[in-house]
């Protein structure tokens, strides 16, 4: 096993500022009223660096950068943005490690994920986008003889992204590589869980980037967030977060007439059918790793596969290995190489999760394996952790229902195909899914049913850069990734031209 | 807690406030005058009470107001409401709004405090259950 040197330490492959300013216009700028944040890791509970506490003058600063920077950034020929893009993904690339160890010590996650999955992803996903917009065309429509109907792309101009805690750069990145590539300027909030992994990559970036394309202003929701959404100067807003605010962003969109991207959660159905353990072969293996995702990042993603549903024929047998397979994860400090889960990413966190394993009880679920806080010793002693834990019960239950955010999968059998679409659609989400069969008739057919914007079929928790990820029902809004992300950055301009000299005749 | 219902009965209710939460919302309530609870869903910091200014989020016909909470120090009911549909899930159980250290987050009036509001919940007893849901409210 290796351990990574936590930031600041002597052999540390990356150490973080003592305190961050806000980025805006291409340099720090103290924040306008002088106050500053706390910022802890969790995976001690000990405050690591402060943050610049900004407000709306903060806000209007970092428009009027990104104002002034957002007409000659969208004129730039897509060939000099896609190069941009390419130098930021090997920029990180050749810091990959240094990168892996900020997240981790901002976020809680085990080093092994941020190696593998969070950087990585990234890095691929400004060059999928740098290459999504060399590639991309307008249209033309030959009407008439003499007349014609061109498309042009064009940017939106200043947008404005309220980015999540769970995957602070990835999600940054999901945001910022389709909104540069389509020639926007951006104002970006960090969550005010995670606000300094992202001020390190802007460390690394800043001299690949003109002054005032990507700003950053750190502050609370209520301080900060509310300022940018509600603004007339964004062209547009994107956030990821949870109903109840994204609500809140659409009526500040309604007010100023703009669009918005949301995305907004789910409960995510991972189904079983009985032909999963028709032989205990490598599918099989697979299958038991594609129901432990849940605790793939503590359970803190968006589609966390949180309701196992095991056809009643392979139930105890199936069910019986995924108990086995739970009680491997590995806990511990998450620089630790061998670390399979880290720190939850906030002491609030902690505490609601804490709270759902609490009502699951009452609510008559039994627990499998699991069910408290993890009680680690010595630095981690501080830190926020929680047991992988597997319920069983049913889907009415609330563990069944609300996102609980943590490494908690609530399970249930079912009998047949329909019921396990039904299940798997009670649900005021649909963001992800999963379908576990070796009939390729049946996984399509469920894949086709469920009312998700994403259903892994014998997989799970894969994000490439090419795939649409997005809700149905309250899961949101719009998507990211694919190329298709590029329209929600861009606007469509259309010129309608005649070659005819002759009039119409009406007047 | 339901300010409506007749003193010479039961008081159920569906939300209370712990004396911690309570503390804060004299405070936000000095600072930003009344007040409003929304109880979010989904991920992140779904599942958690949004505090705003009262009027600041827009409820409409797609909520259910679950109560008016009294709190000692400030004027006026603060109304928690949820999204119907959520509301459909949660309405066997007792919430209880309470406080912790946290660090946000969505745009809930607290969070620059250095805490974050935290729905606690327990079954409804049987009794409350009779008033509460069958009989109406």
């Amino acid at each position: 096993m290796a351990r990574y040197a936590a930031p600041g330490q002597s052999e540390a492959k990356m150490s973080y500022q003592s305190r961050y300013d806000h980025w805006i216009g291409g340099e720090y700028v103290t924040p306008h009223r002088g106050q500053y944040f706390e910022n802890p890791s969790p995976v001690t509970g000990q405050t690591f660096t402060e943050i610049a506490r900004g407000t709306a003058e903060d806000v209007e600063r970092a428009l009027d950068a990104a104002h002034g920077a957002a007409p000659a950034w969208g004129r730039t020929p897509v060939a000099q943005r896609a190069e941009v893009l390419n130098k930021i993904a090997d920029r990180m690339q050749e810091h990959l490690e240094a990168l892996a160890v900020a997240e981790t010590w901002e976020n809680g996650k085990p080093i092994r994920e941020t190696l593998a999955a969070d950087l990585p992803l990234a890095i691929d996903h400004f060059r999928y986008f740098a290459g999504a917009i060399r590639a991309q065309e307008g249209s033309l429509a030959e009407l008439d003889d003499d007349t014609v109907a061109y498309h042009f792309h064009e940017p939106l101009g200043v947008v404005g992204q309220i980015i999540p805690w769970n995957f602070p750069i990835l999600m940054a990145t999901w945001k910022l590589a389709p909104a540069l590539a389509a020639g926007n300027a951006v104002v970006l909030k960090p969550a005010e869980q995670t606000p300094a992994s992202i001020h390190y990559l802007m460390s690394l970036i800043a001299d690949l980037l003109p002054p005032g394309v990507v700003n950053i202003v750190n502050g609370f929701g209520v301080e900060a967030g509310r300022p940018l959404a509600s603004s007339a100067r964004v062209a547009k807003v994107a956030f990821t977060g949870e109903t109840t605010t994204g609500r809140l962003i659409m009526q500040y969109a309604s007010e100023n007439l703009k669009p918005v991207t949301l995305e907004l959660g789910g409960k995510s159905p991972n189904i079983f059918f009985d032909d999963v353990s028709a032989a205990d072969d490598e599918f099989f293996d697979k299958a038991l790793e594609g129901f432990t995702m849940f605790a793939l990042n503590q359970g803190e993603v968006c589609t966390c596969p949180s309701r196992a549903l095991i056809q009643i024929g392979h139930y105890r047998r199936f069910l019986d290995a995924a108990i086995a397979r739970t009680e491997k994860i590995v806990q511990g400090h998450p620089l630790d190489t061998e670390t399979m889960i880290g720190a939850q990413a906030s002491n609030d966190q902690l505490e609601k999760i804490l709270a759902y394993l609490e009502i699951g009880r009452q609510e008559g679920a039994k627990v499998l394996t699991g069910g408290h806080r993890a009680e680690l010793e010595g630095e981690l002693a501080g830190g926020y952790y929680v047991q992988p834990t597997i319920f069983q019960g049913s889907n009415h239950m609330r563990i069944f229902q609300e996102e609980i955010f943590g490494p908690v999968v609530s399970v249930a059998p079912f009998s047949d195909f329909d019921e396990a679409i039904k299940i798997a659609n009670d649900s005021l989400y649909g963001l992800g899914a999963g379908v576990w069969t070796r009939d390729i008739n049946t996984a399509y057919r469920a894949g086709r049913s469920i009312q998700a914007g994403r259903v892994w079929t014998n997989c799970y928790h894969a994000y490439p850069a090419h795939a649409a990820f997005g809700g149905y029902k309250q899961s949101g809004i719009g998507r990211e990734n694919h190329k298709m992300m590029l329209d929600h950055y861009q606007q469509t301009k259309n010129l309608l031209v005649s070659y005819s000299p002759k009039k119409l005749g009406f007047f | 807690m339901n300010p409506t219902r007749p003193s010479s009965e039961p008081a159920y209710a569906r939300v209370d406030v712990t004396e911690a939460a309570a503390r804060i919302l004299r405070d936000l309530r000095a600072a930003h005058g009344p007040l409003m609870f929304h109880q979010s869903g989904g991920c992140c910091d779904g599942s958690s009470p949004m505090c705003f200014p009262q009027g600041q989020f827009r409820t409409g016909a797609s909520d259910a107001l679950l109560a008016e909470l009294q709190v000692e120090g400030v004027p006026e009911p603060i109304g928690f409401w949820m999204s119907a549909a959520q509301f459909e899930l949660w309405r066997h159980t007792h919430l209880t709004v309470d406080v912790v250290p946290g660090r946000g987050s969505g745009f809930s009036l607290e969070a620059p405090e250095g805490v974050r509001f935290l729905t606690r919940s327990r079954l409804l007893t049987d009794e409350e259950d009779e008033v509460l849901n069958k009989t109406g409210r």
